[in-house]
């Protein structure tokens, strides 16, 4: 995929290209790559270094 | 002493959040370096934030569990010691002693990391010792618990602080009825100032949980209808299942046994290094110049500056002020306390459930926020402008 979405490891709230966060400035079609490295989680705070790719099939 | 048969360039003790982390941060700076972890528990790896909200994610128990102690052993190339209990750090030889399902074991380190959590504070009263009243702080705990209960049971949780308001919604949302007992005048009493607490008590109300403010229960009793709860005004509740949440005490035992200086929690420098220079301790169990910080933020802030260090580049912890986000639906609440004993005031802002307050010191600065309802977004944008929790 060229565009994974990425899983919270602490909450698992999942971030969806796709959709993006409009709310937070980060529009849809959003690379997780390109999110600021300042952002955090929306639902628990932690940072962008603690979420994971996202498995196909889960 | 027997000679260690096994070596880590890094033994790190416990496999919650805190030890996890680190491995994994490790793993990402060192792709060489030996890395063991020992946990009492079976080695799965699972987010504990996430217990205390399960039922509105839809999780069992073992869902829960993200990884077990196998695949967490490949995924990052780690040696995984389950089952198995440190029994004393010999820090003269650098081994520890573990107790395994084989039989006792000598591993020898180079870096020694306590990442050993905290313990829920018991309650004993009247009639506990009959009946009761546990404590949930792992995911054994949690599915030792889950299995006990009835569907729509009664459920007395003993503390309304913030896992006692969690565990409080998340099983009135999934059909269960909950009282709660709390000296406090209102829920959450230690994170939102009064006028807040009142309106987290009355959506926590309207959800259906019913609150038992200013009172502690002084007496429970099994009974042929279920068990009874007498509280110090002589009202009694009938439930079913009980839960205790009033805290957490770091686990400083086998740091204290091995004569590492202990106060509130195992105390470590801006390193995070105890008072051996060859032993580490974060998370839950450390006590840093903060304080003790039982959150997930700062042990994930933790474990990224260890991980530096024990690769080789010293790194002193650096936390931002850490937002900790409450995970009631019924109405979401963000807190970022002032230190403790600071001075100044609330001041609030907000109507309804919606609402915002600043803590105001001496001189005009912002020291800390709690947020409810839809102010809860502005958590980010607030977290920048208050001060540090340690500096640089």
């Amino acid at each position: 995929m060229a565009n994974p979405k990425y899983i919270c490891v602490v909450c698992n709230y999942v971030y969806d290209p796709a959709v993006g966060m409009p709310d937070d400035g980060i529009p849809a079609g959003t690379a997780f790559a390109d999110i600021p490295d300042d952002w955090a989680c929306p639902d628990c705070g932690v940072s962008k270094e603690d979420f994971e790719v996202m498995e196909a099939a889960a | 002493m027997n000679a260690s048969l096994y070596h880590a360039d890094t033994l790190i003790i416990g496999t919650g959040m805190a030890g996890i982390t680190l491995a994994r941060e490790l793993r990402k700076l060192d792709s060489t370096a030996s890395i063991h972890l020992i946990t009492g528990d079976d080695g799965s790896v699972y987010s504990k934030p996430m217990i205390s909200n399960a039922f509105k994610q839809n999780k069992t128990p073992q869902s829960l569990a993200q990884k077990n102690a196998d695949q967490l052993g490949e995924e990052l190339n780690v040696q995984v010691w389950n089952h198995s209990t440190v029994t004393a750090i010999n820090r003269a030889d650098k081994a520890v002693i573990v107790n395994t399902a084989e039989g006792r074991n000598v591993i020898g380190y180079a870096k020694l990391v306590l990442a050993v959590g905290a313990s829920p504070r018991p309650y004993a009263v009247d009639g506990s010792a009959s009946l009761p009243l546990p404590t949930i702080n792992s995911l054994d705990d949690y599915t030792r618990w889950r299995e006990d209960l009835k569907d729509g049971g009664r459920v007395l949780i003993i503390g309304a602080g913030l896992i006692g308001v969690e565990f409080a919604n998340d099983l009135v949302g999934a059909g269960y009825s909950v009282d709660v007992v709390d000296p406090a005048p209102h829920p959450l009493s230690r994170l939102l100032p009064d006028e807040l607490g009142q309106v987290m008590q009355n959506a926590l109300a309207d959800a259906g949980i019913r609150f038992h403010l200013r009172r502690v229960v002084a007496g429970v009793a099994k009974g042929a209808d279920g068990n009874t709860a007498v509280l110090d005004d002589g009202k009694r509740i009938a439930f079913d299942h009980a839960l205790t949440a009033i805290g957490l005490v770091a686990n400083t035992d086998l740091a204290k046994t091995a004569g590492l200086a202990v106060d509130s929690g195992i105390k470590v420098d801006a390193f995070l290094r105890t008072s051996d220079p060859d032993i580490y301790a974060l998370g839950d169990c450390a006590q840093t110049d903060a304080g003790v910080l039982p959150y997930i933020l700062p042990l994930m802030a933790e474990a990224r500056a260890l991980a530096a260090t024990l690769s080789g580049t010293p790194t002193k912890v650096q936390l931002p002020a850490l937002p900790v986000a409450v995970k009631t639906p019924a109405l979401p609440a963000v807190v970022c306390p002032p230190k403790p004993g600071a001075e100044g005031e609330w001041v609030i802002e907000g109507v309804g459930p919606d609402r915002r307050a600043l803590f105001v010191g001496p001189d005009g600065q912002s020291l800390g926020f709690a947020l409810i309802g839809a102010e809860t977004k502005a958590r980010q944008a607030l977290a920048k402008e208050m001060p540090e929790l340690l500096a640089a």
